[in-house]
């Protein structure tokens, strides 16, 4: 459904995004995911029709976003980084108005309005001018008219900014019901929200597309790197020299401790050190205490990425 | 097509009939203009309204810039222009409807002036031909003030700049109207053609002439085109 192909927007001298390629396919959730500044409302903005790309080819339901922007515009349904309210409108006449730019037929423009109205829990306060309304709600209306005529796509940069707890929960699953049939992009610079909505995750780190999959193969991409945490009693010399002996440790640092008890953590290779670690130790007597692997979540990933990537961005 | 222009000029209007700002440019406008409508009266004892509508036209030059300067700066300050311009509507339909709801205010403006030519055909005979082409000429010479608001607008995201920059437009054009009498020779023509008072003149006279109507049609979508293709630049560079 969405389709960028080298994707390149310059502003003045500088770069917003680099030669970005993603495709979103119908029923999808793909999150983008990057730190602030990092290139997803610049994404954004030009997968709406917002801004053009400086070059490459975007394209929404096969049509081209130069060349036949209102058939894009038709079919998204978008919520900016600011939600885009008026403050003075009441809730409905601000939702009835965007009905009627989005070309909702007359006689059904009131049910459709009030139908969104209770999808994103606004009932309370569909009278209330926008302007009183708290940052939550008014969240809740950009929400509200990006779905609203329930477009084919859902393009919601930074969705859940400013909803409570409760909020959150309920607009992610009003999110995965819109998806059944619908293609959703969403950003988020909170792991969380990306890892419960979303199929797949795209990376974006200083406006180069770093990485893209499922939460579990941008997991894969840093395996080959184990880390074991070890609470071991016995002499810190010792220990540290026996795990350093161990086939495939690459390394062994001390973590503190107290009296002969210490903290280590091993760094290995892909292999499973566990056993050779715990036969190893036992070896020269000194009791393993507690042995536990780090899980590579998808923080991890991110955070491994980025830096990565901007370390090589330096050379 | 219509239908977007429409939920557009329904939604400035809304905004301008439910903000003060109108209600004040109207009394402003017609303080000003009734004082200068009895006291024209009362010293030449002449049933016309051609003094009126002189000093009408140079009242509207201080208010217009004001009623017009929040059409597009204010989206582009309040971020509300992200929604605007991704909605399935074109640029120039967005532009109309924010124009005819500004045109619109005008309209109400000038019309709460009728009782004045009433109480002057209640009272004597006026020659009624002049004071229609003179309304006509009032609103199609406000009407291009408006246009070169739109404009002025569009280019900034600060009201203030807007306006200042709209003044800065409209007594050009009133300077044009200076230079049309002091300069002799083809440059003081030139300066009477494309100078929206002189033309407006012939409203007051009471001639309907194709050449002043035509004018300010061209000089209205002037205005209009280039604030569309200012608003597609902008959105679009």
């Amino acid at each position: 459904m969405i389709e960028l192909k080298g994707v390149t927007k310059v502003y003045g001298n500088r770069v917003g995004i680099h030669n970005i390629t993603l495709t979103v396919n119908r029923g999808e959730i793909v999150g983008l995911l990057g730190t602030n500044g990092a290139g997803k409302t610049t994404t954004m903005r030009i997968i709406a029709g917002y801004m053009p790309p400086t070059s490459g080819e975007v394209r929404v339901a096969g049509f081209d976003v130069l060349k036949e922007p209102r058939e894009v515009k038709r079919r998204v349904g978008y919520l900016p980084e600011i939600p885009p309210v008026y403050p003075d409108m009441t809730v409905r006449t601000f939702l009835e108005f965007v009905a009627k730019m989005k070309s909702v037929p007359r006689a059904r423009q009131r049910t459709v309005v009030s139908e969104t109205i209770e999808r994103v829990g606004l009932s309370e306060v569909a009278d209330r001018l926008i302007g009183n309304l708290s940052r939550g709600y008014r969240q809740r209306v950009g929400i509200a008219q990006a779905i609203l005529a329930e477009p084919d796509v859902l393009i919601l940069d930074e969705p859940m900014t400013g909803l409570d707890p409760k909020q959150i929960v309920e607009i992610r699953q009003l999110i995965q019901n819109l998806a059944r049939n619908r293609t959703v992009l969403f950003s988020s610079h909170i792991l969380l929200e990306v890892t419960v909505l979303c199929d797949r995750v795209a990376i974006i780190n200083r406006g180069r597309l770093v990485a893209q999959g499922t939460p579990a193969e941008l997991s894969r991409l840093l395996r080959g790197r184990r880390r074991l945490h070890l609470e071991v009693d016995g002499v810190q010399d010792k220990v540290v020299a026996a795990l350093k002996a161990v086939p495939g440790v690459a390394g062994v640092e001390v973590r503190g401790g107290r009296g002969s008890i210490h903290n280590y953590v091993v760094e290995s290779g892909d292999e499973d050190v566990r056993r050779a670690v715990f036969r190893a130790l036992a070896a020269i007597d000194a009791p393993l205490l507690r042995m536990e692997q780090e899980a590579v979540t998808l923080e991890k990933v991110f955070l491994e990425l980025v830096a990565r990537d901007s370390l090589s961005g330096v050379g | 097509m219509v239908s977007g222009i429409l939920a557009v000029w329904e939604k400035e209007i809304k905004s301008y009939l439910l903000s003060p700002l109108a209600y004040v440019l109207m009394s402003v406008f017609l303080l000003l203009g009734g004082y200068f409508f009895s006291v024209i009266l009362l010293s030449t004892r002449v049933a016309s309204m051609g003094g009126y509508f002189g000093n009408a036209a140079t009242i509207l030059v201080f208010l217009i810039p004001i009623l017009t300067m929040r059409l597009f700066a204010e989206e582009d300050q309040r971020g509300t222009s992200e929604l605007l311009y991704t909605l399935p509507v074109s640029i120039y339909q967005i532009v109309l409807g924010k124009y005819l709801a500004a045109s619109t205010v005008l309209g109400l403006m000038l019309a709460a002036t009728v009782p004045y030519p009433v109480i002057l055909i209640a009272t004597a005979e006026p020659d009624v031909g002049p004071i229609l082409t003179s309304y006509l000429g009032l609103f199609l010479l406000g009407g291009s003030f408006l246009a070169a608001g739109c404009l002025t607008s569009s280019l900034t995201k600060s009201q203030m700049v807007a306006a200042v920059s709209g003044y800065g437009l409209l007594l050009f054009m009133w300077i044009l109207d200076w230079l049309s009498s002091a300069i002799p020779g083809t440059a003081g023509d030139l300066a009477r053609a494309v100078s929206p008072f002189s033309h407006y003149r012939d409203f007051l006279k009471g001639i309907l002439e194709p050449n002043d109507l035509l004018f300010f049609g061209s000089l209205i979508a002037g205005f209009l085109g280039l604030t569309v293709a200012n608003v597609e630049l902008r959105t679009w560079a």
